[in-house]
């Protein structure tokens, strides 16, 4: 099976006299570094000129709330269980009265972690979860100083109810609807 | 006698100062066309286009540790960068940058020294420049240092041979080793230049310049894949940035003496028959002089970017049973045209 057609067959015939000159093959050279020194160039100057993602890029989860405001999570477990990297711990509770603006269901997640170091971003979670509580977006785990930091509580992860996240822009790859 | 030595140290200056521009901006000239060759765009943050770059590499240089290595003599350690950086500049001292300046009826040469044995001192003075790279080497006290002097010093010795054979037969057909006589020669139509006299020679010429630089194919004085650095493996700081810098100033001098032997020096083809006042023509001439510098410096690095490094047995085969013959062969053959034509 040939892979390219641009292979060579290796010999070690005796070189020409015009291969052993060296001169023309030097010429060939100098006109392939030449052809390439006007070529289109690939480095994108990354500040200035962003470099879009693919439409399925997996980043940073978020943890929706409905429309009222209210968290949509109900520590079921199922995304801990589906996770393969083992990277959610949750601890749930029960809703007490006069917390339904806070909590959709009568159960919720007192506790919701999510160690980022142990996250493979696979968004499996994202497909357990039977609420539509949980999604990854297209943000980026930032840099840390320390390992602790990168273990995201709710304080990161719940989106705020004044800036509501946008997870409708990642695209689903196809045969997975 | 007083404006002309005024005119001399000013000329000094001038060529001095012009010598290390052209070097600074060749580090940043080889590193944009290196990125080029290799689809990338290069350094581009410092400034526009990145212009400011060889400065923040001077900062760099000048701030980094300077670092002298136990066990290292210290005293060799320290004079190899000097003595590499002064002989690489001593040279640009007899390089015609143009014809003269006639000022208030006074000749001023735009030539440090009109020495004549220009050709001679250029070939001693950058023998000399070795020794910077071999004292620099062996005073590291590491061995790949020690081995990249020697390959370097050995270098040198074996293409000079061929260098030398081959400007033979330039002074056998002008005659006079003074690099201003060789230029003023080939004024005129384009035919009387020496490289359609001498192609042979200058094949020859060139590769033993680029041998002589340690440029690429022939860098094996520095070669990373094996000797870690070479001969600058344990310098850092400005100490590392003066060997680095020589070489650039050894590739605008040889550049320099190219174009002076071949390619008619500051002369323009057919200037004469536009008229022009003196001046003017002398400063036409020195700016294609210095269109030609730039040519073979960017060929210099083209051909970095293009040819991968001689094996060193390969080295020593090219330089001594290829070089030398052909040399000697082209040195022959010119005598022999010479005596028939007389």
């Amino acid at each position: 099976m040939r892979l390219t057609n641009r292979y060579k067959v290796v010999s070690d015939k005796k070189m020409t006299f015009a291969e052993k000159l060296y001169l023309p093959a030097i010429a060939t050279g100098l006109g392939i570094t030449i052809r390439h020194f006007f070529k289109q160039k690939v480095t994108i100057s990354y500040p200035e000129v962003k470099r879009e993602y693919a439409p399925v890029f997996r980043g940073r989860h978020v943890l929706k709330r409905d429309e009222n405001g209210a968290e949509r999570c109900t520590a079921c477990g199922l995304c801990a269980l589906a996770c393969p990297a083992e990277a959610i711990t949750m601890l749930a509770a029960e809703r007490k009265r006069g917390e339904e603006q806070l909590y959709r269901e009568e159960k919720y997640a007192e506790k919701y972690e999510i160690n980022m170091l142990r996250c493979i971003f696979c968004g499996l979670c994202e497909e357990a979860c039977p609420k539509e509580a949980i999604f990854l977006t297209d943000t980026h785990v930032t840099a840390e100083f320390h390992r602790d930091d990168f273990i995201y509580g709710k304080k990161q992860l719940v989106e705020p109810v004044d800036n509501r996240i946008d997870v409708s822009k990642r695209g689903k790859p196809s045969g997975r609807l | 006698m007083l404006p002309y030595i005024v005119f001399k140290l000013i000329l000094v200056l001038v060529i001095l100062g012009l010598t290390l521009l052209i070097a600074t901006y060749s580090t940043y000239a080889e590193r944009k066309i290196a990125a080029f060759m290799q689809d990338r765009l290069g350094p581009d943050r410092a400034g526009k286009f990145g212009l400011l770059q060889p400065i923040a590499d001077a900062v760099k240089f000048f701030t980094k540790e300077d670092f002298i290595p136990a066990g290292a003599d210290r005293v060799l350690f320290t004079l190899a960068p000097a003595i590499a950086m002064s002989t690489a500049l001593m040279a640009s001292v007899v390089i015609p940058f143009g014809n003269s300046l006639i000022l208030n009826g006074m000749e001023f040469p735009l030539q440090v020294a009109n020495l004549n044995i220009g050709v001679l001192y250029i070939s001693g003075v950058v023998s000399i420049g070795v020794y910077g790279i071999m004292l620099g080497g062996w005073a590291s006290n590491n061995k790949y240092s020690l081995l990249g002097s020697i390959r370097a010093a050995s270098q040198m010795i074996s293409y000079e041979i061929g260098m030398g054979i081959a400007m033979v037969a330039i002074i056998m057909m002008s005659g006079s080793m003074s690099l201003h006589d060789i230029v003023q020669q080939q004024a005129g139509p384009i035919w009387k230049w020496n490289i359609f006299v001498q192609p042979l020679g200058f094949i020859i010429f060139c590769t033993c310049a680029f041998a002589e630089c340690n440029r690429t194919p022939f860098d094996l004085p520095e070669c990373e894949q094996e000797l870690v650095g070479g001969y600058h493996t344990e310098y850092s700081s400005m100490k590392l940035g003066l060997f680095l810098f020589a070489e650039y100033v050894n590739m605008f001098v040889s550049s320099a003496l190219m174009s002076a032997m071949y390619f008619g020096g500051y002369n323009i083809p057919w200037i004469e028959h536009l008229n022009l006042p003196h001046n003017v023509e002398t400063a036409l001439g020195s700016a294609f002089f210095f269109i030609k510098i730039f040519f073979f410096i960017a060929f210099f690095m083209f051909i970095r970017w293009t040819i991968p490094r001689f094996r060193y047995d390969q080295l020593m085969h090219l330089g001594w049973r290829i070089l030398m013959p052909l040399a000697i062969v082209n040195m022959l053959l010119t005598g022999i045209i010479l005596l028939l034509i007389q």
